[in-house]
């Protein structure tokens, strides 16, 4: 086990109150494992892993838990720690490509930095290694192009980038948030690719978040879905999308369109919207938009059940060892 | 990026012109008759039209402007109309006093407003913070004639401690390199003249400077938190580089450089503050010149002055705009794309 | 162009977190937020009372009645240079005038200075720059060449030129204070106009079918009155710091009116010797630019969208 969050709740206070973006979550990350994170703006998956990384700025603040990693508590390292462990062995990739990189320096010295911080190499030994990476993760003749500046470069190419500078110091751990969502289909399967490959020859363990299922169809072992900062379901990646437990889940699955549908076929879409964070509603926070919330979904809370490695958080399933809802 | 400074180049003389122009117009078209002025209200109106002859004031105005901008090409501003010298020989007799105060200035103003501001973005809302855009404020709403007023009520008056008026001590005048009094002590190896005239120096550019200072302090703040908020540095901190270094390589390397301009236009404000700052000081400048030439509608002198002194305003911008290009490599390698 | 990351906290979230006030205006909002800002308050307050001042003093003048503890413009040389005490509570000036009532009366003239000023830049600033912006191509071109080469001459060169050229005066200075800004506002909207012209929306609205003047209405406009007011208010706060300048100067307001400036300027020679005129004006100016200070910068970060999220 490389990874274990225990009971993390992190929460932001704001002037009209306090937004509980995690609430409460728990799961782990072995070696060499993809485990996805999937939830819709405002589940809190982001948060989680800025939680993680200790990347929170005010007003967010972990408020409780521990998150163990070889099982060392990151939440109660100090800064200078955390420094030593971020970008080492464990990095981060961020969505926006675009922006994520320092415009006024050049590729190579970003990459460079990273080596350096963290690796006893000459400056000389630190540039072959960039360069060496840049090739690895695809970039056309790496040694020009290390020169270059980021608004030189497309934005499958930055996220290349991106990925080659988190991976520089061969981390065990790779955090990816959102990696694709800024990029086109095709792109996004080049860097999917380039995931695997890195996995592969790494044996490293990935934290992907996401709110696309195709990539999470594509890439993950395990998924994990979050809705309003709580986890509602986890399960290894074949059986969520063949057996898809919590009403929020088969709710996402049907949105997605299917390539058989009819033209005519209109686009499924989950009822009702996000309640709003500062003013959760009691019980369950699905259950104003779900088709089977009983009387008790708005008035307690469901316990994180688990039925056969597959683990869900939902009444329906408080009595029953088996079964699912079938899917339209 | 040499097309670049070619193509700002080729764009500053249009506007050299225009300003020119407007100069032009201001100070002949729209100023009473000079005529009554120079030569007095009882002269004769022989005299006068004989005057206005000579000095072609006869002439339509275009033919007039042409003939000035021709001089001014020449390095003829035309002649005082009091001291009967030429304008050029009186704005440049006194030139190097003001360019003394004002670089002394503007590197007060940048080195302290700069780092002010850093230091208040990183210790956002903090004592330090908040009294730096205190007094920052204070700075921007002071009238700067009345900040000298004050520093010389403390210092010359109370304390004793610093001088009230003129560069220097006239004993101690050193020899005429330069006519920078800093740079002219140094070469003649005269410490005692140099220590007399930065004596002379700090008031006036303590009270000139806390304007700009206050506006660049502001300006950096505020860029120094937007560029903090950035994608990038949040990237730089999750490859595990210490604060310090974020800050110190990634976030000031970016957010300085809009501050660049901002320097660039206080020179604007500087100049102007100069006139005012020479009157309260004493100081041999154009800038007091210039009011007295106004009170004795002195135009040659005046339009010379404010023509100069915006020819200077517009090519130091091109340089900041030339160093701004430089140091953002987004317009530096604009053109090669992916 | 780059983007900002909101805190680096789920934008969703927050954005969710927005939910809970639909206000009724975009008005409402604003002021709100402005409450909350207590410097902009605390300008807003210094103004209001300035602006009492001034009104008192000039209605009262209107009605031939004095409010003032002395008449500002009443010289009596056998008192002079009284060190500020119970009676004269800013003491008295080189001709025996009470500077308290003085400053008093300076209010008018600084505050209507000011407004009157910035109201030239805007309303030619405004006209110049809406021409520009909506006309595009070569009115657009020769416009903007205008207003670069005002802006090449430092302002307040500029204001002295027109003030040697336009001769000494108050209303002369309310002018060249006035033509130095308009450059700015000419910018402003000319930038707010050309933005809003090319977007989608602007396109979208045409297609659907409005007329140009409704979208001038709807979706330019608001945009361009935040800036503007922000604008007009820091405007009004340097000019009446270049109506003191010129008036310290000598150039602007002629005696024997009270003016901040010129009263400085007249009592340089005794600033060793009675300090005290030197500095009361000094402080009413120095208050007054404050004021407007604090308040524009409240409007402006009150109009920032950014900065409402708290």
């Amino acid at each position: 086990m490389l990874l274990e969050v225990k009971n993390l709740s992190t929460e932001f206070k704001l002037k009209r109150g306090i937004v509980k973006a995690v609430d409460d979550i728990s799961f782990t990350i072995d070696k060499g494992e993809i485990l996805a994170i999937v939830g819709e703006s405002g589940s809190g998956k982001s948060v989680t892993s800025l939680s993680i990384m200790g990347l929170l700025q005010k007003p967010g603040r972990i408020a409780s838990g521990e998150i163990l990693y070889k099982s060392q508590d990151l939440n109660k390292l100090s800064q200078k720690e955390m420094q030593k462990l971020r970008g080492n062995q464990i990095s981060m990739i961020f969505q926006e490509p675009m922006t994520s990189l320092n415009p006024v320096w050049r590729i190579k010295d970003q990459i460079m930095e990273s080596i350096m911080t963290h690796m006893k190499l000459s400056k000389k030994e630190a540039l072959k290694r960039t360069i060496e990476m840049l090739d690895i993760v695809g970039i056309p003749s790496a040694a020009q192009r290390a020169n270059d500046y980021p608004h030189q470069m497309s934005g499958g190419m930055r996220q290349r980038v991106m990925t080659a500078m988190a991976l520089a110091c061969e981390p065990e751990l790779l955090i990816a948030d959102e990696p694709t969502t800024a990029l086109d289909v095709t792109i996004q399967a080049q860097i999917l690719e380039l995931l695997f490959r890195m996995r592969e020859k790494f044996n490293m363990a990935v934290l992907l978040i996401t709110h696309d299922l195709g990539v999470v169809s594509e890439a993950a072992d395990r998924v994990i879905v979050m809705y309003c900062g709580k986890i509602v379901e986890e399960a290894d990646v074949r059986s969520l999308f063949a057996h898809p437990l919590h009403p929020y889940t088969v709710g996402l699955l049907q949105s997605i369109p299917q390539i058989d549908d009819d033209c005519d076929t209109r686009l499924y879409m989950i009822k009702g919207m996000v309640p709003n964070p500062l003013n959760m509603p009691p019980g369950c926070s699905f259950s104003d938009r779900c088709d089977h919330s009983m009387e008790r979904c708005t008035k307690e809370m469901p316990e994180l059940q688990e039925i056969d490695g597959h683990k869900v958080r939902c009444f329906l399933y408080e009595e029953a060892k088996e079964g699912g809802l079938d899917r339209k | 990026m040499l097309k670049y400074i070619i193509k700002r180049i080729l764009m500053l003389i249009p506007v050299l012109i225009g300003v020119s122009i407007i100069v032009f117009l201001i100070m002949r078209v729209f100023s009473p008759d000079p005529a009554p002025i120079v030569l007095g209200q009882h002269a004769t109106l022989q005299a006068v039209a004989a005057w206005r002859q000579a000095n072609g004031l006869n002439d339509p105005i275009p033919l007039q402007y042409v003939h000035y901008l021709q001089g001014a090409l020449t390095g003829n501003l035309g002649m005082s109309y009091y001291t009967k010298t030429p304008v050029v020989k009186e704005i440049f007799s006194r030139f190097p006093a003001t360019i003394e105060l004002a670089c002394v200035s503007i590197v007060l103003a940048s080195v302290f407003g700069i780092l002010i501001g850093v230091i208040s973005a990183v210790k956002k809302n903090t004592i330090f913070d908040n009294s730096g855009m205190f007094l920052a404020l204070i700075g921007v709403s002071m009238p700067i004639f009345w900040l000298g007023i004050l520093l010389i009520i403390l210092f010359s008056g109370t304390l004793h401690w610093l001088p009230s008026n003129g560069r220097i001590n006239p004993l101690l005048e050193p020899s005429h390199v330069t006519g920078f009094y800093l740079v002219d002590s140094l070469i003649s190896g005269n410490l005692d003249s140099f220590v007399d005239a930065v004596r002379h120096l700090i008031l006036p550019s303590c009270a000139l400077a806390m304007y700009s200072m206050a506006i660049i302090t502001r300006m950096t703040r505020s860029s120094m938190l937007d560029t903090l908020q950035q994608d990038f540095i949040r990237t730089a901190r999750a490859k595990g580089v210490s604060e310090g270094k974020v800050i110190r390589k990634h976030a000031l390397r970016n957010g300085l450089i809009p501050i660049i301009t901002v320097i660039g236009l206080q020179l604007g404000s500087l100049l102007g503050g100069a006139v005012l700052t020479e009157t309260v000081f004493s100081w041999p400048g154009i800038g007091a010149y210039t009011v007295t030439c106004i009170l004795n509608s002195d135009f040659p002198v005046v339009q010379g002055v404010v023509l100069l002194v915006a020819a200077i305003f517009v090519f130091m911008n091109l340089i900041v705009d030339v160093i701004y290009a430089f140091l953002d490599p987004r317009i530096k390698y604009s053109k090669k794309e992916v | 162009m780059e983007t900002k990351h909101s805190s680096y906290s789920d934008e969703g979230l927050l954005q969710a977190a927005e939910y809970v006030e639909k206000p009724e205006s975009q008005l409402k909002l604003m002021w709100e937020t402005l409450r909350q800002n207590k410097a902009a308050v605390v300008g807003l307050i210094i103004i209001g009372l300035l602006v009492l001042i001034a009104l008192a003093v000039w209605l009262s003048e209107l009605m031939g009645k004095q409010i003032l503890p002395y008449d500002p413009n009443f010289s009596d040389m056998s008192k002079g240079f009284i060190w500020p005490n119970a009676e004269h509570w800013f003491g008295t000036d080189q001709l025996g005038r009470d500077v308290f009532s003085r400053i008093l009366d300076g209010t008018k003239i600084s505050l209507s200075v000011g407004v009157a000023a910035v109201a030239i830049s805007l309303s030619v600033g405004v006209v110049l720059g809406a021409t520009a912006g909506y006309r595009g191509g070569k009115t657009d071109a020769a416009i903007m060449r205008l207003m670069d080469m005002m802006l090449a001459i430092p302002s307040i060169l500029l204001a002295i030129a027109f003030m040697a050229a336009l001769g000494k005066g108050l209303d002369k200075a309310i002018i060249a204070i006035g033509l130095v800004s308009i450059p700015e506002y000419a910018r402003i909207v000319r930038g707010s106009i050309l933005s809003v012209k090319e977007n989608d929306y602007v396109h979208a609205a045409k297609i659907i079918g409005n007329k140009t003047s409704r979208i001038i209405y709807k979706h330019i406009l608001p945009n361009v009155i935040s800036v503007i007011v922000v604008r007009a208010t820091l405007g009004i706060s340097s000019a009446v710091l270049d109506t003191a300048a010129l008036g310290f100067l000598g150039l602007g307001v002629q005696p024997p009116f009270a003016e901040w400036g010129d009263m400085l300027g007249r009592a340089r020679g005794f600033i060793f010797s009675a300090p005290y005129t030197l500095i009361f004006p000094g402080i009413a100016i120095t208050i007054t630019v404050l004021a407007f200070n604090l308040l524009g910068d409240g409007l402006r970060d009150a109009l920032d969208p950014k900065s409402r999220i708290k």
